[in-house]
């Protein structure tokens, strides 16, 4: 078992869950969160170019079976990357990471089921 | 003479409005302080309905729009006041042309002829020019919420600057101008006090024609759309219910008994109606909701409008009961047929304009009705000025549906108008203005 967490722009939220569903990735958990990695988005106040310190982004969290890691990555990468580059030849960052780690063990509380079951 | 118009519509107390103004400050017309400070007040309280209606619609949208659907409202005001003041109070109030389709008098173009005009109400005629412009923001920014969360931006303002041309300027001239057809309808007109017709049965009508043409948002009904805020879709909805006093007591252009009437009918309706919705909704649903609560406020509102100077308290109290009925089928049906009016702007304002206009036939105070008999020569009966009532509201229905789809056919191939499938996903706020509308969960 694997926990797949993914950081991605806040716009994009809706297209990775439709994406992740019609792969058959049913279960997801999204946390907003702030931070920054090399991308600097930059937004407009009254006119005055300003690079905000924290970016909002949201943090996705998919706990998956060994056979569903590929498929959910291939799924969050297709769909997040490289719109910005759509529009901004050339710009290669903010389109967010993917982490993934062990996962120990998982539990359903209703069934007490656990492992691969209860994912 | 006044007197009969008084009681016919109060607007219509302009009867010189037509006479070139350097006659009027000629005639030496004073000014009536007390029915001036009244009209200050109640322009600003018009005005404070659309920040009221932002709130309203912002927190009914999903959190990604939350912005793009105030913009809505925020860019009526802008667009619709300059085409107002540049055209629009030329077209609504200046004399027939074209066989009466809209008005037209220069002196009205920018205003310029008005400077030194005062009405035969006491009432410097700016005053009442921007009292009635702030109408012609509200009517365009109520359309919005049939098609919230799937409308380009550009579009938006392309569309209501026609249609406020197009739409709203040749109705409010039909209804409110001394020589506009409706009026003249019967023998003391079509009765529309301030803006069922006018204002909300032609942008309920509007809205609908627009969600149905527009088609329904992106997963609807299927995926959830779960409003962002309902705190301020109450406190929106209270903006409402205050400034609508200046929208109907302010439209009896006097400070007096008719602006008591009007003030009195339009506190009830909007009691009764809410109340009426909660019971309605604890009833079939099990609870009585927030936006229900809100849904009915509105309705007793929207009904009591063209209604709130020919009826008495109870007439005011029925009229708002009977729009929470009505206004609640119409969501259902909505819900049946499956269409997207977002917000509900038909059920709501189209549906309660059209409850409002129709059934305040049953509740007209006596001395309307024998004034009207009297003008008609003989006998004057209910019947009778509910066969005008329906002629006029069929009329605005039907001109605002077929303009209406005209105008979205020609502004969907100018520019597009619906968003596009990625646009919608990613939420009108970052697609078409780049900022976001709830930080406070961003860390600085």
């Amino acid at each position: 078992m694997k926990l797949v967490i993914a950081i991605i722009r806040e716009t994009q939220l809706d297209e990775v869950r439709e994406a992740l569903i019609e792969a058959e990735i049913r279960r997801i958990t999204v946390m907003r969160v702030s931070g920054h990695g090399k991308a600097e988005d930059v937004e407009i106040y009254r006119g005055k170019k300003v690079v905000p310190g924290l970016i909002p982004r949201f943090r996705l969290e998919i706990a998956v079976n060994d056979e569903f890691v590929d498929v959910t990555v291939d799924t969050i990468i297709k769909t997040v990357k490289s719109r910005y580059k759509d529009k901004n030849p050339g710009k290669t960052t903010g389109d967010g990471k993917i982490f993934i780690t062990p996962l120990e063990e998982c539990i359903r509380i209703s069934t007490e089921e656990r492992g691969s079951a209860a994912i | 003479m006044l007197k009969k118009y008084r009681a016919k519509f109060p607007l219509l107390l302009l009867t010189f409005l037509f006479i070139s103004t350097p006659l009027l400050a000629a005639d030496g017309v004073a000014i009536d302080t007390g029915v001036t400070a009244w009209m200050l007040v109640s322009t600003a309280l018009v005005l404070l309905m659309i920040p009221g209606l932002a709130m309203f619609y912002g927190g009914l949208v999903r959190t990604k729009n939350v912005l793009g659907t105030m913009m809505h409202s925020f860019a009526a005001m802008g667009i619709m006041t300059v085409l107002w003041v540049a055209i629009g109070y030329c077209m609504s109030f200046g004399p027939n042309v074209l066989g009466g389709w809209f008005g037209w008098n220069p002196d009205y173009l920018f205003l310029s002829g008005i400077d030194n005009s005062i009405l035969d109400a006491g009432v410097p005629e700016y005053v009442f020019s921007m009292f009635q412009g702030k109408f012609a923001i509200i009517t365009p920014a109520l359309i919005a919420g049939a098609f919230a969360e799937r409308v380009k931006f550009k579009s938006y303002c392309l569309f209501i600057a026609l249609w406020g041309l197009l739409v709203y300027n040749p109705l409010c001239h039909w209804v409110w101008a001394e020589d506009g057809f409706l009026f003249n309808m019967g023998a003391n007109g079509a009765i529309d006090f301030a803006g069922g017709t006018v204002v909300h049965i032609s942008a309920g009508v509007s809205g609908l024609i627009a969600a149905l043409y527009l088609g329904a948002r992106r997963g609807y009904p299927v995926t959830n759309m779960p409003p962002s805020n309902l705190v301020m879709t109450m406190i929106g909805g209270g903006l409402l219910w205050v400034g609508w006093f200046g929208f109907n007591a302010g439209s009896s252009v006097a400070s007096g008994l008719s602006t008591a009437q009007a003030l009195t009918a339009t506190q009830v309706a909007a009691a009764s109606g809410a109340i009426a919705w909660m019971i309605i909704e604890a009833w079939h649903q099990g609870k009585a909701t927030a936006l229900g609560i809100m849904s009915g406020i509105l309705a007793g509102l929207v009904a009591i409008t063209p209604a709130a100077g020919v009826v008495q308290p109870f007439g005011a109290f029925c009229l708002g009961i009977l729009a929470s009925i009505f206004c609640y089928l119409a969501i259902i049906a909505k819900n049946k047929l499956g269409y997207d009016d977002s917000l509900d702007a038909f059920g709501i304002h189209g549906m309660g304009g059209i409850v409002g206009a129709l059934l305040l036939t049953f509740f007209i105070r006596d001395s309307w009705m024998n004034e009207a008999a009297e003008l008609a020569g003989g006998s004057w009966t209910v019947w009778q000025q509910l066969g005008v009532q329906v002629s006029a509201v069929l009329i605005a229905v039907v001109y605002a549906a077929v303009l209406t789809l005209i105008l979205l056919y020609v502004v969907n191939k100018l520019v597009g108008f619906r968003s596009d499938p990625k646009e919608e996903m990613q939420g009108l706020d970052s697609a078409y203005h780049s900022e976001h509308g709830y930080g406070m969960l961003n860390p600085n």
